[in-house]
């Protein structure tokens, strides 16, 4: 892929046509940092990611999935990068591809398969399904369907870190589709107008749908930063040490500054927009290959541990046997779990309700009779 | 009691939730520095300083959204919007992240937000700036609405809004807005869903909410006066949750209803009221139930004809009053 480095993102890292080996950004401070087993959990969580979305795909065949299937498999390294460097100030929020954020913050897979199955078991008790995960407790605050609809939230998440006094900050991802959608820039504008510490992630994963970034955005994505004021970064999403060092440094100045930054994330997804998707027409198939033959995340993170001799290949068997072994758990887990019942649809609406004791009055649910 | 007017109100409910409760913000366009586009929050940038009013951009989409992602981490905003008409910029916001996020994340979010302002027609501002969304506000399970008539509701309302963990949608009313009213002090509340019988009768039942509840109690007076009519009228206060045992009381008591609303007829909150009613009460009906709305099209411009003829007013109200009699 042909990107210019982008002059302007004064502390950004340009983007490696190919990744190389061993990574330039190893030394980063917040690389430089981690321990052996931290790499490896790393790494491991980007195999769940991979093995647990694998595994739908047969489930969702058999249809036992409904709607809609949007896989991360290529997109790894970034939620796992980014993910990994949350303090317990930090809050994440993304649109509806969120299998990979939701693992990668410590969501267990199985209520995620749970969820998927639309089983009272699920992450969401089967009332949101795949494109509707959270984990507030985990500061994961969703899975939005509604293209960009959740960069205003995640906006607030940032407002409400900054009211309450706290250091922390908020990552608002969304693809390189939703930049063209009017709350984003909203939110850019309030962002760095009242120096919220948020960070607006773009997974450039060069299409939107069918709509390649070149049918639908006028220049780059990330430099509309630049329209509000703002610091933005550009950087390759393949290697997770690249992720990292470029998010690690925006995000201790969104923490210490409450500066809002644009971090423009060049990824890649393998599989088509949703399942559903024959991925026949918009792109070439020699370009998906290109993609997983040279920058796959999973490959290059592999190599750049084993080159620093933190992976051997029992080890890379044994996670790749146990994120197997553990989806097949979490399908057991869907599979035995019953559906909601009719009396559940109208729990979890309001808060109210969903409390022993109502404080208001009168009808709050209007049912036909029948 | 006290004498404030409906403005003044609001204003006192909004004052006291600040000094309760340091999660409380106010933020929308010209709240702080201009004192507010209608007043209400007139002065309190002075008293509560500019980390609790907040001066947003012209922007609603953006700062109802942030409300709402900052409502879901224990803050309470209460965003004004300059008019509801512009609801429809932000609507995205209310419907799928306010009213869906706690149902989404299988109850482990809640919206504790309160969004307010005018929604009201008659002032001559033509057809963008007169929308009266009430009833595709409570059409989204998930949100409340609130719709109160007189200062002393709206001052308990506001204050059981912002207490609230659910997302509350407070329509107030311009043309209220300066008018007088006896208002308890202290702090007092008011829960949802719980209608006042603005007056008693036993001769039809009017079931209103807002400003209409004003005019069906001035044509109810001048039915007293001119034809010895009991009209008993109904102040829904809220429309979700809505107080249907006390419409249904009255309807055993009277057996005719009139429903006056500032709504367009087609699904409108009187056509939720009038199917509800027949389906629980249909045996308790003497006559068919009537309402009394806006003409159905655009708000027109013409100042005489939108208040004449648009809008309800006791006049059209008398003549739903007597058509219901007949
Ligand atoms: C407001 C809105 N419009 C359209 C859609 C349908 N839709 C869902 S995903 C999508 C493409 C978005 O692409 P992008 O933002 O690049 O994210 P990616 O799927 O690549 O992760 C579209 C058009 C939607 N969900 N919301
Ligand atoms: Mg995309």
């Amino acid at each position: 892929m042909s990107k210019k480095p982008s002059a302007p993102a004064e502390t950004g890292v340009a983007p490696a046509a190919t990744p190389s080996l061993p990574s330039p950004h190893a030394q980063a401070p917040a690389n430089a940092a981690l321990t052996a087993e931290q790499k490896i959990e790393l790494y491991r969580k980007m195999v769940r990611i991979r093995r647990f979305e694998e595994r739908c795909l047969p489930v969702y065949n058999a249809g036992k999935i409904g709607g809609f299937l949007h896989l991360y498999i290529g997109q790894e390294a970034v939620a796992v990068g980014a993910c990994s460097l949350m303090g317990k100030d930090d809050h994440v929020i993304t649109a509806y591809r969120d299998h990979g954020h939701a693992i990668a913050v410590g969501m267990d897979t199985k209520p995620l398969m749970a969820e998927l199955y639309g089983k009272v078991t699920g992450c969401s008790k089967g009332k949101g399904g795949s494109m509707h995960y959270f984990a507030p407790d985990l500061n994961y605050w969703g899975g939005h369907g509604i293209v960009g609809g959740q960069i205003p939230l995640g906006t607030g998440l940032a407002y409400g870190v900054k009211y309450q006094g706290k250091k922390g900050a908020a990552m608002a991802f969304m693809g390189d589709g939703a930049v063209n959608q009017g709350a984003v820039h909203e939110a850019y504008n309030l962002a760095a107008l009242w120096d919220l510490p948020v960070l607006f992630v773009i997974e450039n994963n060069r299409y939107s749908m069918g709509t390649s970034q070149e049918r639908s955005s006028a220049g780059e994505l990330g430099k509309r930063a630049e329209a509000y004021d703002m610091k933005w970064y550009v950087c390759g999403g393949h290697d997770i040490y690249e992720v990292r060092a470029t998010l690690d440094e925006a995000l201790r100045c969104a923490r210490e500054q409450h500066k809002p930054a644009v971090v423009e994330i060049d990824t890649y997804r393998y599989r088509g927009h949703s399942v559903a998707d024959p991925d026949k027409t918009y792109r070439d198939r020699k370009e998906i290959e290109d993609y997983r033959n040279t920058k796959d995340p999973l490959q290059i993170f592999q190599n750049q541990l084993v080159f620093e001799k933190v992976l051997t290949d029992t080890l890379i068997a044994e996670i790749d046997t146990a994120a197997r072994a553990e989806a097949d758990r979490a399908v057991e887990f869907a599979e035995a779990s019953p559906f909601p019942t009719a009396e559940d649809i109208q729990k979890d609406v309001y808060w109210e309700t969903d409390q022993p004791q109502r404080t208001s009055e009168g009808r709050i649910f209007f049912n036909s009779i029948d | 009691m006290a004498t404030l007017t409906y403005r003044e109100a609001i204003r006192a409910a909004l004052s006291e939730e600040i000094e309760r409760d340091p999660n409380v913000v106010i933020l929308g366009e010209e709240v702080a520095q201009f004192n507010g586009a209608y007043k209400v929050t007139e002065g309190m940038l002075e008293k509560y300083g500019p980390k609790r009013i907040v001066d947003t951009p012209i922007s609603e989409a953006g700062f109802i959204g942030m409300g709402i992602g900052a409502s879901m981490l224990g803050i309470r905003p209460v965003m004004e919007l300059m008019f509801w008409s512009f609801f429809s910029v932000a609507y995205d916001q209310i419907v799928n992240n306010a009213a869906n996020v706690r149902y989404m994340s299988g109850g482990q979010i809640a919206c504790p937000i309160v969004i307010r302002g005018p929604a009201n027609g008659g002032t001559n501002v033509g057809a963008t700036h007169s929308h009266t969304p009430e009833n595709i506000l409570a059409h989204h399970p998930g949100l409340k609405v609130v719709v109160p008539s007189n200062a002393a509701d709206a001052k308990a309302l506001m204050k059981t809004a912002i207490r609230d963990n659910d997302p509350v949608m407070f329509l107030e009313n311009t043309l209220l807005y300066g008018i007088p009213g006896e208002v308890p002090e202290g702090d007092i509340t008011l829960p949802f869903g719980r209608a006042a019988i603005a007056r008693e009768g036993k001769d039809l039942t009017i079931v209103a909410y807002g400003r209409c509840v004003v005019h069906s109690l001035a044509a109810a007076q001048q039915m007293k006066a001119e034809k010895g009519l009991d009209i008993e009228v109904i102040d829904l206060r809220t429309i979700r949750p809505l107080d249907v045992n006390t419409i249904l009381k009255s309807v055993a008591k009277t057996h005719r209803v009139l429903i006056v609303e500032e709504q367009r007829p087609f699904c409108s909150v009187g056509t939720m009221l009038a199917a509800t009613i027949q389906e629980e009460a249909f045996d308790e009906l003497d006559a068919p139930i009537l309402r009394v709305g806006t003409i159905d099209a655009p708000a027109i411009y013409a100042p005489p004809v939108e208040k004449q003829f648009q809008l309800p007013n006791p006049d059209r109200v008398i003549a739903g009053i007597l058509k219901v009699m007949r």
